[in-house]
């Protein structure tokens, strides 16, 4: 829309007609005070602190409501204006119970900080003040009734935002209250009751300390924390999430996880796994000595004997029964630099192609079926999580993005709202997102092969595609798809193989991306953690990984390597040595006989003693993704920072295992991890040379022309490595990265492998909302959550009908 | 059914009905009943608004917009259906009389809403009764059906070829705040009481998001005479702006209360003296709360005024809802003005903080100061409260809790410090509550 100038204090102003005043001066740096008033929630104008005055208007008028408009005269400070909010806060504190000394708010609430400003320090109320019971509506959430200053910001985040509905208003006038919907008097034991995604978006939205976390309150004052912004360790979807860290007698603990950083592509958003389920890492079952096997049984060693044993066991087999008899296992929540690292590790360290990972999802058929094509305009058809928020259209094949991608669903949701995006879903159930849905198909389980040909025109394959099989119906479907011009397609990871390669052929004009189920598992395709490929997605024998290292006298062996399953096999057949599993746990994951490893020295490095560890000659106590420093990719290629949050004493990074192990098997360090640049190798305790800390030292260092002289351990040693041969990663900036931004990464280069991807190597961990893989267990929250909703909510509902 | 009363300076318009038994069908038929609506079919929209406008009519809600100028408003094109939505919400307390339109004659609001739905475009009406009024939905909605039944309301009303008109009956749970029009259509999309952001203002965006067109009961009952008898006829009957007549419901200390159709203008003395026989048992005015309970009280020697929007505006009250409250010198001010915050309090909705919590700690501390246990400083914190919710709440109610409230303090101060030192009415209208067990916050 054009332009309106319009002054405000004084100051001319210009912005596109219809935005809304205290948006406008926002944008202009003139902070105008609101409660209610949330960007991209609906209007309330229910807090009055918003007031303002424009010219030639009999009242104060709200800005939130307001829209800009040409010649516009407003003041937004003044005695009349400071009086008016003045005495709302004074409204507002004559029922506030002023507990701000105990309360959880306390530091970093909207109503102090506006009672600082406007000054309603004083009370001329005698009566008592309106008093309720605080109530737990579920195990993360609670609800201190008095404190509520009705903004309505979690009834509407939690209706418009998360599409849930789970609160709403009861009463009215001074007896209104924000009630769950479950109340009281449905519920067993008279207690109000959240049925819900338990996603908390209610208590970051809270502007007072009315909503608070049940993982959280009580703890600790917001001042006693350090802010940590980072990316979530969880799902795929990437969001950046604020860890609030204080120090402990054992390095530092993390006690809570929320988004006050809002600058990631989550904007406001976080689920409940990643505000609540950071709990793991403060676990009492973390590993926090190493681990060897003697008589038969685990036991506590020094790091020194630990890595010795494990790399004579790895070299041995390597050196005795031949590179081939090696395997190695990646993570899906170990950083890009750890992956690269790891596979650089078994190709020029070990020297074999046996090196996989728990695949979530078929990133690297993605990558494939879109290798060497481009949209109309040249464009590259990797689509970001930013276009799910901002695409005209979507289809969404498979999935369920509500429970296992809640980030897509949330800015799919948004992008609807606010946008009238057009969403198509095309799934085998009727999940929760058909209600934003433009159009719903209801496909086949198993049909979306059956789909995909029906997309691309094949009509007879329309019975064995779709449940409803309705001719109209499904043209109509295809002919809205393929006539939306921009089209977005987000694809669930049921779909895979040829399946997915059908469906990139039927719709060339889209954008695509497929949802995998972890932190990391995107980069772990990425950065080649594959028996059939180098990073990149490059072949074996050729291309500029292949090319370097063999420049540099490790070459990588040339012949595909054996997958996840055939390790197994071959550990099974008594054919593979030895194996080296960092972050993984394919025995759960994978319903692995644990006898197939008997004959097999095991190295695990992980976090807990997990169903795989457990059978390992040597355990190695490993440091979470919020220990450490780094970059992840996920699920839409999109690359962030990981920033080291929390400490442990007794864990070490992934990383600095990898590169000790390395240095223990006698490898030369710098031909793996290029550090200092012509400096002595530096293998010592040095505090502060882990785990990346040196990082920004070195960013800054090199932006003055200066030479960084980076520690072997730090994985910035390798990200230059990376940039330089890894396609599509050559386009990362590295100051964006430290600066907190996402970039986007389309690995699809030209003459990447072609290889006929085994469906079964793929599988979608099946995650609900409430789980997380193997860090399920050792969480505390998402346990108390999963068991929350299984009995206590379904209880109470049916108890109710 | 209640007694209708009646006095020779009354000008019947809008009651010319009452007590006929116009509630039937065939009896209003006789009473020139439905001619309006077919004049209206024959002479078209444009004719219907231009006799609205020369009416001078203006809403009888109590905020006085001209009510040609309103339906003018609305769009002629628009792509969502348009809406008549009759406001019979009738809750401001004082106010009895759209009730009795109700009661003697439903059909004039039928017929009325259909010559509204012709002038806009509208295929479709709504007839929103208060929710206490519950009584009177058997009255309305055998009205409509009788209307069904003789070809007036449904397809091809009155028998014209391609003009549909159908008519929903509706009731609100109870709230007064519905009574606010974007409140009302909330409710009447099943949704809570609370009121809409304007602008878009209804005639734009209203019911179900279509352009609507929002009038009182008794505005609306008006449109049939109006018609009939030709808008600048009517105009006639009241003062310069003020087209017509009103129906006034005088109540309180005075020997004949009821409902008056009274010319606009009409002296306010006499309407108390003259029309409603002087104050109860030959004792002294007072004061007299004008025009339902949010206006600002007059005091005994500001009653020589005419009842016209524009007069009472100039002497600082309004003409409101025609409610008029007679208070004789037995009443304590205090007890008044505990009593009228007691209704805003409990019926604010609570949808902003000003009104919630103003109307909450004025209930709260004229609760205390009632009982006793007031001080000086009560006054003024009253005052400071009441001037710091004027104009500042999301919709009017806070202003109508505000508004007595100012009136009170400022014309009656010395009797609230009266209070203080004792002096208290030997009849009191409140029980008084011991102070120290406050009610608890509204009982719903």
């Amino acid at each position: 829309m054009a332009d309106v100038s319009f002054t405000v204090d004084g100051k001319k102003l210009t912005a596109p007609a219809g935005t809304l005043l205290i948006d406008a001066c926002k944008s202009a740096g003139i902070e105008i005070p609101a409660f209610c008033y949330y960007p991209g929630l609906s209007l309330q104008a229910a807090c009055r602190m918003c007031v303002v005055r424009i010219e030639k208007q009999p009242k104060l008028a709200t800005a939130c409501t307001t829209t800009v408009g040409e010649g516009m005269v407003v003041i937004t400070e003044s005695p009349e204006i400071a009086q008016a909010r003045k005495a709302t806060l004074q409204l507002l504190l004559g029922n506030h119970p002023l507990d701000c000394p105990v309360c959880d708010a306390g530091g970093e609430c909207e109503l102090q900080d506006m009672t600082f400003k406007y000054g309603a320090a004083e009370s001329f109320y005698t009566e008592p003040k309106n008093h309720r019971e605080e109530q737990q509506w579920s195990p993360v959430v609670y609800f201190d009734r008095p404190r509520c200053i009705l903004c309505y910001r979690c009834v509407r985040m939690c209706g418009e935002g998360m599409d849930v509905f789970a609160l709403g208003i009861q009463n009215r006038g001074s007896s209104s209250v924000i009630a769950p919907n479950v109340p009281a008097q449905l519920s067993p034991e008279n207690l109000a009751q959240l049925d819900c995604e338990q996603c908390g978006m209610c208590i970051d939205a809270c502007p007072v300390g009315a909503l608070t976390s049940g993982a959280y309150r009580y703890k600790t004052r917001p001042w006693e924390m350090n802010h940590v912004a980072t990316t979530c360790t969880h799902c795929a979807d990437g969001c950046k999430v604020t860890l609030g860290v204080r120090s402990v007698a054992d390095g530092s603990e993390i006690l809570r996880g929320d988004n006050r950083d809002k600058s990631g592509m989550n904007g406001d958003f976080l689920c409940n796994k990643g505000r609540y389920a950071f709990d793991f890492t403060n676990s009492p079952e973390r590993l926090t000595t190493p681990l060897v096997k003697k008589n038969g049984k685990l036991t506590p060693v020094s790091w020194e004997e630990a890595l010795a044993a494990a790399a004579k066991g790895l070299a041995d087999a390597r050196d005795h029964r031949g590179p081939k008899s090696v395997g190695v296992i990646g993570s899906n929540r170990t950083t890009n630099e750890e992956n690269y690292l790891l596979q650089k590790f078994a190709r020029t360290v070990l020297g074999t192609n046996n090196i996989d990972h728990h695949r979530t999802a078929d990133f690297l058929t993605l990558a494939t079926a879109l290798s060497g094509t481009t949209l109309a305009d040249g464009r590259q058809r990797f689509a970001s999580q930013r276009c799910v928020e901002k695409a005209p259209a979507l289809l969404l094949v498979g999935g369920d993005p509500t429970n296992q991608a809640p980030l897509t669903a949330w800015n799919i949701r948004t992008n609807v709202r606010q946008n009238h995006a057009r969403v198509y879903v095309a799934n085998h159930e009727e999940i929760k997102l058909r209600r934003q849905a433009k159009a719903f198909l209801q496909v086949q389980q198993f049909g979306y092969g059956s789909f995909a040909q029906y997309l691309a025109g094949d009509d007879t394959a329309a019975e064995a595609a779709s449940i409803i099989a309705q001719a109209d119906a499904m043209s109509a479907f295809r002919d809205a798809v393929k006539g939306e011009e921009k089209l977005v397609v987000v694809v669930g990871n049921e779909v895979r193989g040829g399946e997915l390669k059908a469906l990139v052929a039927a719709l060339p004009h889209a954008k695509f991306a497929v949802l995998g189920d972890y932190a990391n598992s995107r980069g772990a395709s990425d950065m080649g953690l594959l028996p059939d490929s180098l990073p990149g997605y490059q072949p074996l024998a050729t291309g500029i990984v292949a090319g370097d290292y063999s420049a540099n006298n490790h070459p990588a062996p040339t012949e595909p390597g054996l997958d996840l399953l055939a390790m197994f096999d071959a550990a099974a057949a008594g054919t593979l040595a030895a194996m080296y599993v960092v972050g993984s746990n394919p025995v759960a994951r994978y319903n692995l006989d644990p006898t197939s490893l008997a004959k097999t020295f095991l190295v695990v490095q992980d976090l807990f003693l997990t169903e795989t560890a457990a059978l390992a000659d040597v355990v190695l106590p490993a440091a979470s993704l919020y220990e450490k420093g780094g970059s992840i990719t996920n699920s839409y290629g999109d690359l962030q920072l990981v920033a080291k949050a929390a400490d442990r004493a007794g864990v070490r990074s992934d990383f600095e295992l990898i590169v000790r192990l390395a240095d223990k098997i006698g490898h030369e360090v710098k031909s793996l991890v290029p550090f200092g640049k012509g400096l002595r190798a530096d293998m010592g305790q040095t505090r502060g040379a882990q785990s990346g800390e040196a990082d920004r030292h070195a960013v800054w260092l090199t932006a003055h022309n200066m030479e960084p002289k980076l520690s072997p351990f730090d994985p910035f040693a390798i990200l230059d490595e990376i940039q330089r041969l890894v396609p599509g990663y050559d386009q990362l900036s590295r100051l964006k990265l430290l600066a907190g931004n996402d970039q986007h990464i389309a690995p699809a280069a030209q003459g990447l492998v072609q290889i006929e991807n085994r469906k079964d190597l793929v599988l979608p961990s099946s995650d609900t909302l409430f789980t997380s893989g193997s860090l399920t267990k050792y969480s505390p929250a998402l346990k108390a959550i999963d068991r929350h909703q299984a009995v206590e909510v379904a209880d109470h509902l049916a108890s109710a009908d | 059914m209640p007694t209708l009363v009646s006095h020779p300076d009354e000008v019947r318009v809008i009651s010319r009905r009452f007590g006929q038994g116009a509630a039937d069908i065939d009896r209003y038929l006789e009473l020139d009943g439905y001619k309006a609506v077919q004049r209206a079919l024959e002479n078209g929209p444009d004719w219907i608004i231009t006799e609205m406008k020369a009416s001078g009519l203006r809403g009888r809600g109590g905020a006085g917009f001209p009510t040609g100028m309103k339906w003018s408003f609305v769009p002629k094109q628009s792509e969502k259906p348009k809406y008549v939505l009759v406001n019979g919400d009738e809750s401001e307390p004082g106010t009895c009389k759209d009730h009795v339109i109700f009661l003697h004659d439903p059909h004039a609001i039928i017929e009325g809403t259909i010559i509204a739905g012709l002038a806009i475009g509208a295929k479709m009406g709504f007839i929103y009764l208060r929710g206490e009024y519950r009584y009177l939905l058997k009255i309305v909605e055998k009205a409509v059906a009788d209307a069904y039944a003789k070809g007036f309301l449904g397809k091809n009303i009155f028998g014209k070829e391609g003009v549909d008109f159908d008519i929903v009956t509706q009731t609100g749970a109870g709230a007064y705040e519905v009574g606010e029009e974007s409140a009302l259509m909330e409710s009447l999309e099943g949704k809570r009481g609370v009121p809409r952001i304007k602008p878009p203002f209804p005639a734009v965006v209203g019911l179900y998001g279509g352009p609507t067109v929002i009038n009182n009961a008794e505005t609306i009952a008006n449109v049939p005479h109006i018609l009939l008898m030709g808008g600048p006829e009517y105009a006639k009957l009241g003062t310069e702006r003020n087209g017509g007549t009103r129906l006034f419901g005088i109540s309180g200390h005075v020997e004949r209360p009821g409902v008056y159709e009274l010319p606009m203008g009409y002296s306010l003395r006499d309407a108390i003296y003259k029309v409603a026989g002087g104050i109860k048992g030959g004792k002294a005015l007072k004061a007299v709360v004008p025009g339902g309970s949010s206006c600002p009280v007059l005091k005994a020697d500001e009653i020589d005024v005419g009842l016209d929007f524009d007069q009472m505006a100039k002497a600082g009250t309004m003409l409101g809802s025609g409610g008029i409250v007679v208070l004789d010198e037995t009443v304590s001010i205090v007890e008044f003005a505990l009593r009228t915050i007691r209704f805003y309090q409990h019926e604010s909705c609570g949808w902003c903080i000003p009104c919630r919590e103003g109307t909450d700690w004025l209930k709260k501390t004229l609760t205390r100061f009632h009982a006793g246990a007031g001080n000086k400083k009560d006054i003024d914190n009253i005052q400071y409260l009441a001037e710091n919710m004027m104009g500042r709440t999301f919709c009017p109610l806070g202003d109508a809790a505000a508004m007595p409230t100012l009136g009170f303090i400022k014309k009656f101060r010395s009797e609230f410090e009266e209070y203080l030192e004792g002096k208290r009415v030997e009849t009191p209208l409140i029980q008084i509550q011991p102070y120290g067990e406050p009610e608890l916050a509204g009982a719903h």
